[in-house]
């Protein structure tokens, strides 16, 4: 469940845990953390390019650049650098084919 | 004589700027409207963790503690008291005809004003790198933003590129924090540097301040390099090449980088409500035009970053002369300026100091190779946006590559195109003009306007 992820926690590491959902894998991080954190605490990329091979992680964190786009199980679609995660948020790294 | 309504006053933004003027307003007896996209107020250089996180203002922001922790307490005091409105996590998408569309958690809400003081901050002003939409690629902000808000690093191994005070600084904060800084490459050379050095000098303290922390980078800082490519492979990126001021060529291992070289200004509202351009040969850059204290015409003042970029300390000065320029034209006692115009001339002249020592790599960006992604949004390609340079004109080569018309709407982009279609149409960057901007100025969903009313 805790997978080695891309981001490193350098301070502020005794924060209550949080359980989150992605892609209906249960993975867990800390309260307080963004999206884009909870996600990269455990893992290497956010999604994938809708217009290349590469996947993309984030690139301004400040709701600027649109990179960091992920969406939850009920269909709004989130910016991962400016939301927080939230106990049992259920995240998806694609859109889904058929809305709600 | 008649009892008129307050004129309502909108500040966008709630950065240094936005403070100052949000607090010069209710000085003078008014209540302003504080509409900003984060969910505390302080901007981005002085951004705040989220509720729960514990480490104290000097940890956060080191020598600049005690200015981030007035504008923070003077804010949050404001706020308390009633005495100013904040719409915290909003954006402001549109502006039309005194009418703010303000996207929020609830929907889109129209917010009207009489005034509108644009305090809007600016971004890192980044130029492609080949390999740059690799994920783990991103903005010096970025690498600062995670390490302030989140206390984090963005990977095990980093290295950084640009130029500029932002590339020294946020490399001198990861070494502090523990995170492993691999190098940090900056283009301007050092003869460059010191063309610099006498405007810089302007302010001593500030200066010798930004030496020290060069000097905790030690053997990882590298002046004068020449970027060559980001590696990467499926999961991300996986080294720097680049070559040192002798041109030895170097891999440096890394699974980040952070890039940037010094900032664009945030200009897109300034776009929409109609206010003048002009290009700045110093920042190369498209700036909204305004008298010295920010009025811009038609009821709407500038101030901070989004007009003229003067960092943090010259948008506090820049906030509280746009409120007094605005309480002025209200009929309001105005409060003297000429003590924060003087303050603000230094400001500037520091400021010119350091777009001479750290310039825009323009010659790197004209040399990128066609297959080098300039749009990171939609992947268009260097190549593509010479293709459609013929026309020479920044909004024609826009509708025909795509090039700034993706999401994030041209802010990372423009810069590197214009000058991509400037070379090949044998012309300077301000002839090929700037990218309109449209609204909305953020993605919204179509969900969000349902209910405007």
């Amino acid at each position: 469940m805790m997978k080695a992820g891309r981001i490193v926690r350098l301070a502020e590491r005794d924060r209550a845990e949080v359980k989150f959902f992605l892609d209906g894998e249960i993975r867990s991080a800390l309260a307080g953390d963004t999206v884009l954190t909870a996600m990269l605490a455990s893992g290497q990329v956010l999604r994938k390019s809708e217009f290349g091979p590469e996947p993309r992680a984030g690139f301004c964190l400040m709701g600027a650049c649109q990179d960091c786009w992920v969406w939850q199980d009920e269909g709004p679609r989130i910016r991962a650098c400016s939301a927080l995660v939230t106990e049992g948020m259920r995240l998806r790294t694609t859109v889904r084919e058929s809305w709600p | 004589m008649s009892e008129t309504l307050p004129p309502r006053i909108v500040i966008v933004g709630a950065g240094p700027a936005g403070i100052r003027a949000a607090a010069t307003l209710v000085e003078a007896g008014l209540h302003p409207v504080v509409i900003d996209e984060g969910q505390r107020a302080g901007g981005q250089i002085y951004r705040r963790p989220p509720a729960g996180f514990i480490r104290t203002p000097q940890q956060l922001y080191g020598s600049e503690a005690a200015k981030a922790d007035a504008l923070h307490s003077l804010f949050d005091r404001l706020a308390a008291e009633g005495r100013l409105t904040h719409c915290a996590a909003s954006s402001v998408i549109a502006v039309h005809e005194g009418r703010l569309h303000v996207l929020g958690e609830g929907g889109v809400q129209v917010i009207i004003y009489d005034r509108l003081i644009l305090a809007t901050g600016a971004s890192d002003r980044v130029a492609p790198v080949p390999g740059w939409q690799s994920a783990g690629v991103y903005s010096l902000g970025a690498a600062q933003i995670a390490l302030k808000a989140q206390g984090v690093a963005l990977g095990r191994r980093i290295v950084l590129i640009g130029s500029g005070p932002l590339l020294t600084l946020v490399g001198a904060q990861l070494v502090k924090a523990g995170a492993d800084v691999a190098a940090v490459l900056d283009t301007s050379p050092w003869h460059q540097q010191m063309r610099g050095l006498l405007q810089l000098a302007s302010r001593p303290f500030v200066a010798l301040r930004g030496l020290a922390l060069r000097a905790r980078l030690g053997g990882r800082y590298h002046a004068g390099v020449t970027l060559e490519r980001i590696e990467a492979d499926g999961k991300g990126v996986t080294a720097m090449r680049w070559r040192d001021a002798g041109g030895r060529e170097r891999l440096t291992p890394c699974d980040t980088i952070g890039m940037g070289w010094h900032l664009r200004a945030e200009t897109h509202l300034a776009d929409l409500v109609g206010c003048a351009f002009t290009y700045d040969e110093e920042w190369r850059q498209w700036l909204p035009k305004s008298d010295e204290v920010g009025r811009a015409g038609n009821g709407v003042y500038l101030a901070g970053d989004g007009v003229r970029l003067l960092g943090a300390d010259g948008a506090e000065i820049a906030g509280r002369l746009a409120a007094a320029a605005c309480l002025a034209d209200l009929g309001h006692p105005e409060p003297s300026a000429s003590a924060d115009l003087r303050k603000l001339a230094r400001v500037g002249r520091f400021a010119r100091g350091l777009a001479c020592a750290f310039p825009w790599p323009a010659a790197m960006v004209r040399a990128l190779p066609d297959d080098a992604v300039v749009c990171r949004c939609e992947n268009v390609t260097a190549g593509a946006v010479r293709e459609n340079a013929g026309f020479g004109e920044a909004n024609r080569v826009k509708s025909l590559s795509r090039v700034g018309m993706g999401r994030c709407q041209g802010r990372y982009c423009q810069l590197a195109a214009v000058e991509l279609v400037a070379a090949q149409a044998g012309c300077t960057p301000d002839a090929v003009g700037r990218f309109r901007g449209q609204a909305p100025v953020r993605p919204a969903p179509i969900g969000a306007f349902l209910r405007e009313g």
